[in-house]
């Protein structure tokens, strides 16, 4: 179950010009490719969340380059890429009372959607997701991606 | 260990302290007036003569001393000696208009070390002690203030100045510097430094004691400094016009002891310059009972503090002032409130989520005065949800309304972005065109 978790990379960043192509700057000089990307905006700031091929590596990239910024575990999602996708995970959560905290999606080369999910209890999440025959990813399966 | 420098003054009783500053005020007043043509001027518009000064009583007849004179006269018209007996200079940084300089002739210089050594001794600094003295050389009193006060204990000195971080880390733990010397502000990014190097202050160095000052900081500060550090923090008083840093706390922390043989204390009340009685908040007023070159009488110092001369615990006599709040000009009037830098650091070090860094920006819009106050948050306070982040904003409004009674717009900001300072740090920037 541990390895369907997957490091989400977190950080703060002030609304301002500039922010994000530093952020870049340093991923590039690391070699470290984003695999799915979000900004969730509130005036002044935003948080960048990302999924990353080296969570790792990238946490101390952007911790070194003098950011605020930390690992969240987050869970990621194989739907079909066809109507109802999305209503069948959301229902199978929310009949055992578990809280999506917020969540994007991207959709990958293999024609699947991928959905990134923070909940409030994610080895629950996990767990029912699973019996309801959800396909979880896995931090190898990002590297593929 | 030595508890006392000089016990037999130290411990003075306080009738015999109390004769004793009355005698020296009446010869300060006699040798002013005949050596220094600015205070018989003075005197004499004010219809005072030496002569009227018979008791303590008298003190609030002498007209005020500013720090306007020293630049209206400057550079050295106010000096009660001349050029040749004095071993040196010192000049103010100038930031606040034109510099002021003051001089010191040999004695002075001796009892400026003689005043360090006492408060140096009161928190267990001396001998077999290295102390890493990062105030500013030169010109500024902080650095060559500390050096000789040092010296007199028989520590041994690293004058380092500001500055060259890195380095300063470096010689702290080769020379196994145990008390270092400096602005909180400059000690608190020295501890951002080591951190970000993989040095622990507390385990990797000897560092015991820090002795901080020539900027107003909170008790809260010092609470976050010795937790973070593992160091016992002392708060250090003393300007420029006076000599340079002069008394520290004693080893109870708990008030600074301004030494009765050498300063005469008051406290007032700024607007009408009414003498306070003890225990109430006023401006700082001091008059210099033993310096020979640049005597200050009643000098309106500025900093907003309380006198204290109920009995220490560690056995002085001295009276001691409180922590000051900050300066009497540095106090901003928002929306016709007052507000000290102090009381907003005071707040922000309480929250745990806070970072040690902090800007006032004072901003008129529409004719309103604006507060607007740019916080950093600690690595361990950040949470990827945005509610986190907005609840944590308004969290440190709701407390700084509660002590300021002013709304304030709080704005995090990435860390590192509120400039770092070697020196005296910045705190406000008042953006209004008044």
């Amino acid at each position: 179950m541990e390895e369907k978790i997957i490091k989400q990379i977190s950080l703060f960043a002030e609304n301002k010009p500039g922010r994000l192509a530093h952020i870049a700057e340093n991923f590039r000089k690391a070699g470290i490719n984003i695999r799915a990307f979000t900004i969730a905006e509130a005036g002044d700031f935003g948080i960048i969340r990302m999924v990353v091929d080296k969570p790792d590596a990238a946490h101390e990239v952007l911790h070194d380059a003098g950011f605020t910024v930390s690992e969240t575990s987050v869970m990621g999602v194989e739907m079909e890429d066809v109507p109802g996708g999305l209503g069948k995970i959301a229902d199978v959560l929310g009949e055992q009372n578990i809280n999506i905290d917020y969540a994007y999606a991207f959709v990958t080369k293999t024609e699947k959607a991928l959905l990134i999910l923070r909940v409030n209890d994610i080895e629950g999440a996990i767990k029912v997701l699973h019996s309801a025959g959800v396909k979880l990813i896995d931090m190898a399966d990002i590297q593929e991606i | 260990m030595i508890e006392y420098w000089n016990p037999l003054v130290e411990r003075m009783p306080v009738d015999e302290l109390d004769k004793m500053q009355e005698r020296k005020l009446k010869s300060l007043v006699d040798y002013v007036y005949q050596h220094s043509e600015f205070y018989k001027k003075k005197f004499d518009a004010a219809g005072v003569k030496p002569g009227d000064i018979q008791s303590m009583d008298d003190l609030k007849k002498l007209p005020f001393t500013y720090k306007s004179d020293l630049r209206d006269t400057y550079p050295t018209g106010m000096f009660c000696v001349p050029n040749e007996q004095l071993v040196r200079f010192h000049v103010s940084s100038g930031t606040t208009g034109k510099p002021t300089v003051v001089g010191y002739t040999r004695n002075d210089i001796n009892e400026w070390a003689t005043s360090l050594a006492r408060a140096l001794t009161s928190i267990g600094v001396g001998r077999g002690d290295v102390i890493q003295i990062s105030y500013g050389y030169g010109l500024f009193t902080g650095g060559l203030g500390l050096h000789y006060g040092a010296e007199e204990v028989g520590c041994t000195v690293l004058p380092t100045s500001s500055g060259n971080t890195e380095k300063q880390l470096d010689l702290m733990q080769d020379l196994k510097s145990s008390v270092m010397a400096c602005t909180p502000s400059y000690f608190l990014f020295m501890n951002e430094v080591a951190n970000k190097a993989g040095i622990s202050i507390e385990n990797d160095t000897q560092l015991r004691v820090g002795i901080f000052g020539a900027e107003p900081w909170s008790e809260e500060m010092r609470s976050r400094i010795e937790e973070a550090t593992g160091i016992k923090a002392y708060d250090v008083y003393g300007t420029s016009e006076l000599s340079g840093p002069l008394c520290t706390e004693c080893q109870y922390q708990d008030g600074i002891h301004i030494w009765a043989d050498q300063f005469l204390i008051e406290v007032i009340d700024p607007e009408t310059g009414e003498q306070l009685t003890e225990g109430e908040r006023g401006e700082l007023v001091i008059t210099t009972l033993a310096k020979e070159a640049l005597p200050l009488i009643r000098y309106r110092i500025g900093d907003i503090t309380v006198i204290n001369k109920q009995p220490c615990k560690c056995g002085r006599t001295h009276p001691r002032i409180m922590r000051v709040l900050g300066r009497a000009d540095d106090m901003l009037i928002v929306r016709g409130i007052n507000v000290f830098p102090g009381q907003v650091e005071s707040v922000l070090m309480t929250i745990p989520e806070v970072g040690e860094h902090f800007m006032i920006v004072v901003d008129r819009v529409n004719e309103l005065d604006i507060m607007k106050i740019q916080i950093e948050m600690t690595d361990e306070a950040f949470s990827d949800k945005v509610n986190d982040i907005i609840s944590l904003e308004k969290k440190v409004a709701a407390a700084l309304k509660n002590v300021l009674n002013l709304a304030v717009k709080v704005e995090l900001v990435e860390k590192g972005t509120i400039p770092r300072s070697m020196g005296k740090a910045k705190k406000v920037m008042d953006n209004r065109k008044l």
